[in-house]
């Protein structure tokens, strides 16, 4: 798809998410909300002491019942069905061929590991703190647009094996 | 008119059920931009495919102008939307670690569903690096609260962090956004090529 159209039919969704909801997209709290509730079923002392858990698990409501989980449950099956309409279904590691399937695993899951880490101390991710918050001008949203690409671009020299 | 749910003019119920087909559409789009690809995504950084650049600020300037119009004809109060507060400290921290991830992982969270989505394994090793990640910092969280409650300035925009009128700024970020589309084309276009 022309990528000017995609970020078009993107911003429409964007838009459409604040009209209905008040609130933007987003992808990282949808995987706090399950950790939270694992965390909750395994350990509930654990989460009833926890300074961070007890934030979520106050509420009555399961946080599975969160906006988020099901956003992240609709990009699943967004994504499988424009993968299948487009014949790009297929079971595979993508990486540079200077490296192999195994080091690229590894990285993802670093990669990962950071993400998960970074989107929870700034307050969301690439889509719930930078493109949601970009939408609605919040000095956050830049903040971390400008953090997250800027240390992108600082390091890719560095990185430049796993992908060039 | 709008946020509907926030004012209580579509049921609680309802929320879930729009949650659900908002995130098709954001998945379907995505995966149709080409974001499963995670070499395709790390272009941005190498100058070899900018499509992340694009997409990225066309959704945002078509998001915060359309909101800017629908709150000029009175269909939405903007007031009552979320704006996420600003805590200095932590956004830029917090976002350099993302950046960190973004250049070694090569997925944002977003993405790295889309892209499981379609069957790639590294999106799923990416995915379960995020589960520990999050599981991380909610462990170490009594260690890391004083950085992430630091420099709070609350739901602060960012027109006014600059001291320019909302217009102005929306203008110039429209501006900036053609100015770079422009000039990353030809960056594009000088780039060698990459196969993936």
């Amino acid at each position: 798809m022309n990528p000017y159209l995609a970020g078009f039919l993107l911003g429409v969704t964007l838009l459409a998410a604040f009209f209905f909801t008040g609130r933007g997209l987003g992808a990282s709290g949808a995987v706090k909300s399950v950790i939270v509730t694992a965390v909750d079923v395994v350990a509930p002392e654990h989460t009833s002491d926890s300074e961070f858990y007890q934030k979520y698990v106050s509420k009555k409501e399961s946080p599975l019942r969160a906006w988020l989980v099901f956003e992240v449950l609709g990009v699943l099956i967004g994504g499988l069905l424009s993968g299948s309409l487009s014949g790009r279904l297929k079971f595979k590691i993508e990486h540079s061929p200077k490296i192999s399937s195994r080091t690229r695993l590894i990285a993802a899951v670093i990669g990962g590991v950071l993400f998960g880490l970074g989107s929870q101390l700034g307050r969301g991710c690439t889509s719930g703190a930078a493109l949601s918050g970009m939408a609605v001008l919040s000095s956050a949203g830049f903040v971390s647009m400008l953090a997250i690409f800027g240390t992108g671009y600082a390091f890719a020299y560095l990185a430049r094996k796993l992908w060039i | 008119m709008g946020p509907l749910i926030t004012q209580g003019l579509i049921g609680e119920n309802w929320n879930f059920v729009i949650a659900f087909i908002i995130g098709i559409s954001f998945g379907f789009i995505l995966e149709q931009a080409g974001f499963s690809s995670s070499r395709k995504l790390a272009g941005v950084f190498y100058g070899y495919d900018f499509v992340v650049l694009r997409v990225f600020f066309t959704a945002a300037i078509t998001a915060m102008i359309g909101m800017l119009f629908f709150h000029y004809f009175g269909w939405m109060d903007l007031d009552l939307v979320w704006v996420n507060p600003t805590y200095l400290r932590s956004a830029i921290i917090g976002g350099v670690i993302m950046g960190l991830g973004f250049i070694i992982g090569g997925f944002c969270p977003g993405t790295s569903v889309c892209a499981l989505s379609i069957g790639k394994i590294d999106a799923l090793f990416f995915v379960g690096g995020i589960f520990l990640g999050v599981f991380l910092f909610a462990e170490a969280y009594s260690l890391l609260d004083e950085l992430y409650m630091a420099d709070a300035f609350g739901p602060m925009k960012v027109y006014e962090s600059l001291g320019i009128s909302r217009g102005i700024f929306a203008f110039a970020l429209i501006a900036m956004a053609i100015g770079a589309f422009f000039i990353t084309a030809r960056i594009e276009k000088n780039a060698s090529k990459v196969d993936y």
